[in-house]
């Protein structure tokens, strides 16, 4: 008599009772939102929607840049959009000339308050039907942002899993650990066109010329703009950086 | 059978008067309404005994639900022969069916009601006067004329009228609905000052008013509840949503939500909750039209939001129309309608330049308050900056700069604004060590006080 069955018999045998239950379940990549920046599509093909991305960088790495982007691309796509708003640094007369359409984005000011900012995302999360919803903790420091409990990523995670939504982070130092699908690290060259220190301080902006000949005007800075991926799944080899140019023209 | 009251003294008060006897109730002219009688034998026997229970009751004083004067009641098998009839006949008057032109055959041909059959007074007149020149003079000689040489001289309003007077139109009362009242209110034996015995009394009343709603095929979007307080005062809360809605589950958490955040003084004695009815709103979505948060649940997780963060710190921004930094105002978030998508997609004005690929805009981080700077400056130009808050801090040599820009606005009011701004990058390290960007910075100096500040950081 035999008494030993092999595992692929095994299976075989109990495959018509128990249909596909053996078999492996491969995700679907995820359908992806678009950055508006073509660069930063080309390396990474957006955000991923149902997920966490994350994009972490220092003052001036020009994480609020690319978050403009994609706030102003998904409202034009006429998605609605949720800024929870931690420190209450978004500047809506910069913004607009980004594109945002403010009229399919709710603005949530925690008024420094981290434990709100993170009720809020919640609460939003669970409301249901946002395209976007992004979390700046872009001002909390490091340490802080480290503190942060990881059920709360988690269960964004687990919220937002087979939604629309797409969850966008923006911190100093990546925090997410492995919640988040797409970690994006930061890092702006803040080599601008420099005003020839030989003319009158107080001369009005016609009258000051740089030693290029361009006229240097607010925010008229970044000269160009480093991207790195620190995360992503599935990995792409081989791809996992990018610079462009960055031309932004009177921020006022 | 239909019953006319007719009373020469009393006109408001008729009605009432008639709901008494009938919920089907016409009021068809000044001190005449017409009730439908059908149905009632149960309550006052025969038409005749309510035809005279009518009477009766008329005669008592006011105060006793009466009228206080005598009226005219006639019974008929149309509505039309029980007005004339009750015009014409004192008393009590009972037409049998079949029996209308026997009671009207003695009516003067001038007492017609040609409202009734919806014949302009100026064409009634002229076929009035036309039968008198025939020598018509009652209900009886017209009804008894030919109907074809009627049609044939006077047209289907000559037929319509001789109809009339033959006591042989038929149509519905119109009648008179009370108005609906979309009001619940309760008084309470002791005063409540917990929220949740409340939420017990608000889901009665809301529970109500959405089936009053309902039975009207309407929905709302403005509740108001007024609290009747133990000092005799009222505390009223009104709640406005941007969409109609007829959920009484979403209206009771709302009014939770708000009462939450806006407490009575108070105990409450008393709760009235009325709405504003409006006409249900139908959406049809597209099939392309990306997804957005199901109204019902957005306007739940607004006022629980707001509750966490504030009411103003929630909302959409709006810029205003001033060159002064930084000034927007929060509006309400309301999910725009396919009108407004519509409009959206024309190009936007001024303001609202669309970024393109060529044209990237750089974020911009505003502080606020603006952090108090001290500013060390060579030959008047920002050499080293220090800047201390309670969330941040800023401090560095200057690397890189430009400006200054001055604006200025405002000058006929006490908050006028005058100000150079610059753009400074710092960079932290000493001489001997490698120095190394840190940050970009909006600062600028206030011309009216002279005082620095860091605006804001480049991003």
């Amino acid at each position: 008599m035999r008494t030993a069955i092999s595992k692929t018999e095994l299976e075989n045998e109990i495959a018509g009772r128990f249909g596909d239950a053996f078999r492996l379940h491969e995700k679907l990549p995820p359908a992806m939102l678009s950055t508006g920046i073509p660069e930063v599509d080309a390396l990474t093909g957006g955000v991923p929607r149902g997920a966490i991305s994350e994009i972490a960088g220092s003052v001036s790495s020009g994480r609020t840049s690319l978050m403009f982007s994609l706030l102003a691309q998904a409202t034009s796509n006429l998605e609605v959009c949720a800024l929870i708003d931690t420190n209450d640094v978004f500047a809506p007369t910069m913004a607009t000339t980004a594109g945002i359409d403010f009229d399919r984005m709710l603005w949530i000011r925690c008024a420094n308050n981290l434990e709100h900012a993170f009720k809020a995302t919640d609460l939003l999360l669970h409301a249901g039907g946002f395209g976007l919803v992004v979390l700046d903790i872009g001002e909390v420091a490091a340490k802080d942002a480290r503190r942060i409990i990881s059920s709360w990523w988690y269960r964004f995670r687990k919220t937002v899993e087979n939604k629309p939504t797409s969850i966008i982070v923006i911190s100093q130092e990546a925090c997410t650990r492995s919640c988040a699908l797409l970690t994006l690290e930061l890092n702006a060259t803040a080599a601008w066109s420099t005003t020839s220190r030989q003319n009158n301080v107080y001369k009005f902006p016609s009258n000051l010329k740089t030693e290029s000949s361009v006229r240097v005007t607010h925010a008229n800075l970044f000269s160009g703009n480093e991207i790195k991926i620190e995360r992503r799944r599935p990995i792409i080899p081989g791809l996992n950086e990018s610079c462009f140019q960055s031309y932004a023209i009177n921020g006022q | 059978m239909f019953a006319c009251i007719y009373s020469p003294d009393v006109n408001e008060e008729l009605d009432d008067f008639a709901y008494a006897f009938s919920p089907v109730v016409e009021h068809t002219k000044q001190h005449t309404v017409t009730i439908d009688v059908a149905g009632c034998e149960l309550m006052f026997g025969s038409p005749y005994g309510l035809a005279t229970e009518v009477a009766t009751r008329a005669k008592r004083p006011r105060a006793e639900g009466g009228l206080g004067s005598q009226v005219n009641i006639a019974i008929a098998g149309n509505p039309d022969t029980a007005i004339h009839a009750a015009l014409q006949l004192p008393g009590v008057s009972f037409v049998a069916e079949g029996e209308e032109l026997t009671c009207l055959r003695e009516f003067p041909i001038e007492s017609l009601e040609y409202s009734l059959v919806n014949i302009e007074a100026k064409q009634a007149e002229v076929i009035l006067e036309t039968l008198k020149l025939w020598g018509v003079q009652t209900f009886g000689a017209f009804a008894e004329l030919p109907i074809t040489g009627v049609s044939e001289r006077l047209g289907q309003e000559g037929v319509h009228l001789q109809a009339l007077a033959a006591g042989k139109t038929s149509r519905h009362l119109k009648s008179k609905q009370p108005a609906p009242i979309f009001s619940n209110a309760v008084e309470l034996d002791h005063p409540i000052t917990e929220l949740e015995p409340l939420s017990f009394i608000y889901a009665r009343l809301l529970n109500q008013l959405c089936a009053t709603l309902s039975s009207y095929a309407l929905a709302t979007n403005e509740l108001l509840v007024v609290m009747t307080l133990e000092n005799k005062s009222d505390h009223q809360r009104k709640l406005s949503l941007p969409h109609p809605l007829l959920d009484h589950k979403v209206f009771l958490k709302l009014l939770l939500l708000d009462t939450e955040m806006h407490p009575p003084p108070t105990g409450v004695v008393g709760l009235t909750i009325s709405c504003e009815p409006v006409k249900p709103r139908v959406i049809q979505n597209g099939l392309f039209v990306p997804l957005a948060p199901a109204p019902d649940k957005l306007e739940l997780t607004l006022a629980r939001l707001a509750k966490l963060v504030g009411e103003t710190n929630i909302g959409s921004p709006s810029l205003l129309d001033t060159h002064r930094p930084d000034a927007f105002i929060m509006k309400r978030f309301v999910l725009p309608t396919k009108a407004d998508t519509r409009r959206r997609r024309k190009p936007p004005n001024n303001r609202q330049i669309p970024a393109t690929d060529q044209q990237r805009r750089v974020g911009f981080r505003m502080f606020r308050p603006p952090l108090r700077a001290v500013v060390q400056a060579e030959r008047g130009w920002p050499a080293q900056i220090s800047a201390w808050g309670k969330q941040r801090g800023v401090y560095g040599k200057v690397a890189q700069l430009a400006g200054p820009w001055r604006t200025t606005g405002d000058w006929w009011r006490t908050d006028r604004w005058a100000r150079d701004e610059w753009d400074v990058a710092l960079e932290t390290g000493s001489k001997n060590q490698s120095s190394k960007i840190q940050g970009i910075y909006r600062i600028y100096r206030e011309l009216l006080s002279g005082a620095w500040f860091v605006e804001g950081n480049y991003d």
